[in-house]
Parts: C-alpha cells; sequence; structure tokens
C-alpha cells in the first residue's frame, strides 16, 4: 500500500522556523550524566551509590539518515535518548537540535522532534483515536487535521476503525506500539528519536513499524536516531552504527566499516554487527545484559 | 539559515494568547474525555458528597429540633454548615483535579510525552485547572441540587450574583494552591501525592468550613488568613445568609483576587523548577 499523501502540512502554520544549523539535525559534544541513589545519611557513612549513565558521548547526524545506537539493556541508550528529548538533563555536555541547544532553546528544539519509548505509555482508558487527538493538539494541530492524519497513518500500520476506536488499554502490545509510532510521526517531526520501538512486538508488526519508518524517512527526509539491541534491525535500517557499552561509544561508522574493521583474516560477510560488538567490548551482548542485572558495572559512590 | 514548514506555532519559543488557550484546551478535552470513562468514579463522588453534605448539615436540624437553636438562628446554622460542606466540596474537586496532574500521567506512562510536547507550562497547568474548575462546578451543583429538598432553608436574603463573583474569584485562587500541591508528586514520587492531602487537610483545619475561624487558637487563626479557602467561605456564606451584596463581600473580592495574581505566577514557577530539578536527577519517569 502506497502512503503518499502521509503527513501534510498544516494549514495551522504562520511561519516556518528557522533553523541555525539544517545540515546537522542532531549534534551531541561531550554529554556525561551520573545518576545518584540514596541520601547523605550517618549510617551509609555520607557516600551515596552513583551510576555512571552516560560518559563523555560525541556524535552527529546528517540529514535523512538512520543512525543506529546500539547497545545492550543499561547500556546508557535510553538515558541518552531522554538527554536528547530533553527529559534528563546532562550534566556536562551540550546537545543541539538542528543547532538549537536542546536546554537553553528548548521549546524550539522540541517543535523539531519527537520519540517512541520501548513503552508505548498512553491514557489506557482513551482511544487510540482519543489520545492521537490529545498528543496532536499539544503540538499544535487542530482537531481535524488530527484526525484525518491519524487515520491515515493507523491505517498505513494496519490497524482497523474499530481497533482505532477501541480503548488504548484493550489492545494488543503491538497494537499499542504501532498507536505509538502514529503518536509520534503525527507532529512530521524532522528529528526522530526511537528508542527500542520494535521491542517485544510479533514478527508482522516488527516488519509493519520497520516499514513505515523506512517509508516516512524516504519520502519525507525525517532524520531517525533508533536505539536497538537487535543486531538485524540495525544491519537493515541503519546508515551509520555506533556501538554503547557502559554509558560510553566505543565504536562508530556504516555497518560495513565497522564489519571490515574486525574482520580480520576472516571475509567481511561472514563477520556480523554481533562479532563487531563483542570486539569493541570484549563480551557479547549476552554477557553484557547479564552483568547489568547483576548490578552493573558502573556504579561508583561519592 | 534555512527554513523547514512545520506544524509549530512559535518560531522564537513564545506563544500568543489565541496559542496558549488553544494548547491549553488540548487538556481539558483530554480531562474531559478521562472522565467520560470513569462515570462510576463520578457517580461514588456524587453519593459520597450528597452524604456528606447531609450528614453534616443534620447536625443543625438536630440542634433545631432539640430547642437549642431556633427561628432564623437555626435557619442561618443550617444555611452556615450546608455551604460550609458544599464548599468543600467545590474547592477539594479543584484541588484533587489540578494536583493530579503529574500523578494520574505517572500512572498511565504519559507524563515524559507530555512533558516533551512543545507547551508551554502555563498553558498546561491552567488547562487542567479550567477542567477541574468546570468539573467542581458541575458536581458540587449535583451535589446541591439533591441535598437541597432535605431542609427548609430561606433563601430569601440571598444574593447569588455577589456569591456567584466570589466563587469565581476564589477559583482563580485555589488554582494556585491546586497547582503548588501537584508539585509535590513531582520532587516526591513515593509519597508526594499522600503530602499533597496533607495540604488539603490543613486547608480544612484553617479556613473555617465547618465552624467560625473565631474557634481557632490564636496561633491557626493566623494561618487561616493566609488560606483563600477562608475568603471564599465567607463572602459566600455572608452573601447567601445575610444577603450582602458587591459593596459587603467586595473586600474578600480583593483579597482573593491578590491572591490569585500572585499565586497562580509563583505555582507555576515553582512548577517548572520542579520539573526542571526532576530532570536533573531523573526522577520524571520514576513511579516510587
Amino acid at each position: 500500500m502506497s502512503f503518499p499523501t502521509l503527513l501534510p502540512h498544516s494549514p495551522h502554520v504562520r511561519a516556518p522556523l528557522p533553523l541555525p544549523d539544517a545540515a546537522t539535525p542532531l549534534r551531541v559534544e561531550g554529554v556525561s550524566k551520573d545518576f545518584a541513589s540514596g541520601h547523605r545519611l550517618p549510617w551509609t557513612n555520607g557516600r551515596r551509590r552513583v551510576v555512571h549513565a552516560v560518559r563523555d558521548v560525541s556524535f552527529a547526524i546528517r540529514p535523512g539518515e538512520i543512525f543506529g545506537l546500539i547497545g545492550a539493556n543499561g547500556s546508557g541508550k535510553s538515558t541518552l535518548i531522554r538527554i536528547l528529548s530533553s527529559l534528563v538533563l546532562a550534566d556536562t555536555g551540550s546537545v543541539r537540535v538542528f543547532g538549537y541547544d536542546i536546554e537553553r532553546h528548548s521549546m524550539l528544539a522540541r517543535q523539531l522532534i519527537n520519540r517512541v519509548s520501548a513503552d508505548p505509555s498512553f491514557f489506557g482508558q482513551m482511544t487510540a483515536l482519543e489520545n492521537l487527538l490529545f498528543f496532536g493538539r499539544v503540538y499544535g494541530l487542530g482537531g481535524p487535521l488530527v484526525r484525518s492524519r491519524s487515520e491515515t497513518i493507523l491505517d498505513r500500520l494496519g490497524l482497523t476503525a474499530a481497533q482505532q476506536r477501541s480503548m488504548v488499554k484493550e489492545l494488543s502490545r503491538g497494537q499499542q506500539q504501532k498507536i505509538a509510532v502514529a503518536r509520534a510521526f503525527l507532529t512530521s517531526p524532522v528529528l526522530m528519536l526511537l528508542d527500542e520501538p520494535t521491542t517485544g512486538l510479533d514478527p508482522r508488526s516488527k516488519r509493519d513499524v520497520q516499514e513505515f519508518i523506512h517509508e516516512v524517512q524516504r519520502d519525507h527526509d525525517a532524520t531517525v536516531l533508533l536505539t536497538t539491541h537487535d543486531m538485524d534491525e540495525a544491519q537493515t535500517m541503519c546508515d551509520r552504527i555506533a556501538f554503547l557499552a557502559a554509558g560510553r561509544i566505543v565504536a562508530e561508522g556504516t555497518s560495513l566499516e565497522l564489519r571490515r574493521s574486525v574482520a580480520g583474516d576472516e571475509s567481511v560477510e561472514s563477520t556480523d554487527l554481533e562479532d563487531v560488538f563483542m570486539a569493541v567490548t570484549g563480551r557479547s551482548v549476552e554477557d553484557d545484559e547479564d552483568e547489568d542485572e547483576r548490578g552493573g558495572a558502573r556504579h561508583d559512590h561519592d | 539559515m534555512t527554513m523547514t514548514d512545520l506544524p509549530m506555532r512559535s518560531t522564537n519559543g513564545r506563544f500568543g494568547l489565541a496559542d496558549n488557550a488553544r494548547l491549553g484546551w488540548a487538556f481539558v478535552e483530554r480531562q474531559k474525555n478521562l472522565w467520560k470513562r470513569h462515570w462510576a468514579w463520578e457517580i461514588v463522588w456524587l453519593v459520597y458528597g450528597v452524604v456528606n453534605t447531609l450528614a453534616i448539615t443534620f447536625i443543625a436540624k438536630q440542634l433545631a429540633a432539640e430547642g437549642i437553636v431556633s427561628g432564623r438562628q437555626a435557619n442561618d446554622l443550617m444555611l452556615f454548615l450546608l455551604i460550609g460542606t458544599l464548599v468543600w466540596a467545590y474547592l477539594s474537586a479543584i484541588l484533587d483535579d489540578i494536583s493530579l496532574v503529574v500523578t494520574w500521567e505517572r500512572w498511565e506512562g504519559t507524563i515524559e510525552h507530555t512533558l516533551m510536547a512543545p507547551v508551554p507550562r502555563a498553558a498546561h497547568l491552567i488547562g487542567t485547572a479550567v477542567f477541574g474548575v468546570l468539573h467542581a462546578l458541575a458536581r458540587t451543583t449535583l451535589i446541591m441540587a439533591m441535598s437541597l429538598p432535605f431542609f427548609h432553608v430561606n433563601l430569601g436574603h440571598a444574593d447569588w450574583a455577589a456569591a456567584a463573583l466570589v466563587v469565581v474569584t476564589g477559583s482563580a485562587s485555589l488554582v494556585g494552591l491546586g497547582i503548588l500541591t501537584g508539585v509535590l508528586p513531582l520532587l516526591y514520587p513515593e509519597r508526594g501525592e499522600q503530602m499533597s492531602f496533607m495540604a488539603q487537610a490543613v486547608v480544612l483545619l484553617v479556613s473555617g468550613v465547618y465552624y467560625s475561624i473565631d474557634t481557632l487558637p490564636a496561633g491557626l487563626r493566623v494561618v487561616s488568613h493566609l488560606s483563600p479557602a477562608t475568603y471564599l467561605l465567607r463572602g459566600v456564606r455572608h452573601a447567601l445568609i445575610d444577603g450582602a451584596g458587591l459593596p459587603g463581600v467586595g473586600g474578600d473580592i480583593a483579597v482573593m483576587a491578590v491572591f490569585a495574581a500572585v499565586l497562580v505566577p509563583v505555582s507555576i514557577a515553582v512548577f517548572s523548577a520542579a520539573e526542571r530539578w526532576a530532570k536533573r536527577t531523573g526522577r520524571l519517569k520514576r513511579q516510587g
């Protein structure tokens, strides 16, 4: 099914937004974030547990590309996405969205981005369309426009009219995630932050969402940051990839460049991204996840 | 410098009054959609409100039956308690709705999506508050309509216009108080909601809901002057029991207008500061 009329521009647009740096949808420079837990109390010797979630991360994304961020659970992907979304404030470094600083020009930067998280998160008692109506309105879209766009996108993603009018809590996890994708693309973001958007989806739903992301990126010139721990997804969807381990970027490049860098005597074709991950981090994704479940290696005390 | 054509409202990070109103309406509409699905809870609160109103106002009826109060005095006591319970139902509904602004979104998990939307916090909070006021007004009107037939009260002296003006001004001052209590769940994910109930309980104690503030010990009487509910209750009683017109309730209206003018912007600023702190410490998403 083609999708030629996706996301018509709003009739309510008053003025286009000037972009100070149109050539760089996202520039991240030296971003670090620590979280402290517990209190400074006498019986803890005044010490608190500190988690170094993100450490000195820098990268830039080019217009129209899908940039993949691969890492195990607990590697800092979601914290980084939250920093890029203005939901967590970095301790050091800067994030610029088309040249707008995410903290100092938050309102301007937030108009250019939207996000899909692994957890769909909706008002469960409201229908899919009522949820989208609310989230469209808070981005400045009028009611009729939101309704028509919502129906177009949800149709494209395979949700029936009855499902669109069902309460979200009555829909499956896969259907909810499709609504989450619709919520994000509804507002025509030029930078899309996708935090494991296909985690937990059945193969059919996963393919629907991946195809839709590709379609929007191709037809509407959106730039996408995609975090995942699915190597196949990264391989098929991303133009460039960065590996995140223990809060740091440990390798960056195209899939071919990364595989070539670790292939050694093996052929590049027989080397996959899992091999790259093992080479640059010294462990497999599963090892990293196991360590994270045991308490992680990035804790410290202050 | 290049341009892009997007569905946005602001090219400088600021929004005009009409855009703020439109963005705020999104929250009114959302709350309406949520409440229509929670109609069973609405019936529970309605029944609770009616029972509470009857239970307290019957105390005056008993005192009249036993001859402890009589004539005009009995009528005024009944009205005093009736107005107290109705105004308390009204203001606690407003405070509940507004103070749930964070808690409800944490339950649903939507808080991050709402707070990353390019909406001025003032439009967000005032939109939620407008629904809270309309919702409280509808519920209290129903409670009043269902309770009044149980009592033979004389409202012949009442100045309804003055009372309405007191309620409108008082509602604006309560919005500021509601937003301030709504900050607590943002600061304390585990116990913030309970702390906002505690703040409501203090308002109940010091504002003269069921007794005159003259009954309070000196220390609490001082605190009562810091509660906008004190002036709201006094103004409504003055207008409905004594038939005071605008000149009679003007003082209370003026005080509440000052409360509104100070509390609303201060509470929005406090909420914004708390939001920034939650983002700094990573508490925005935390459930507890």
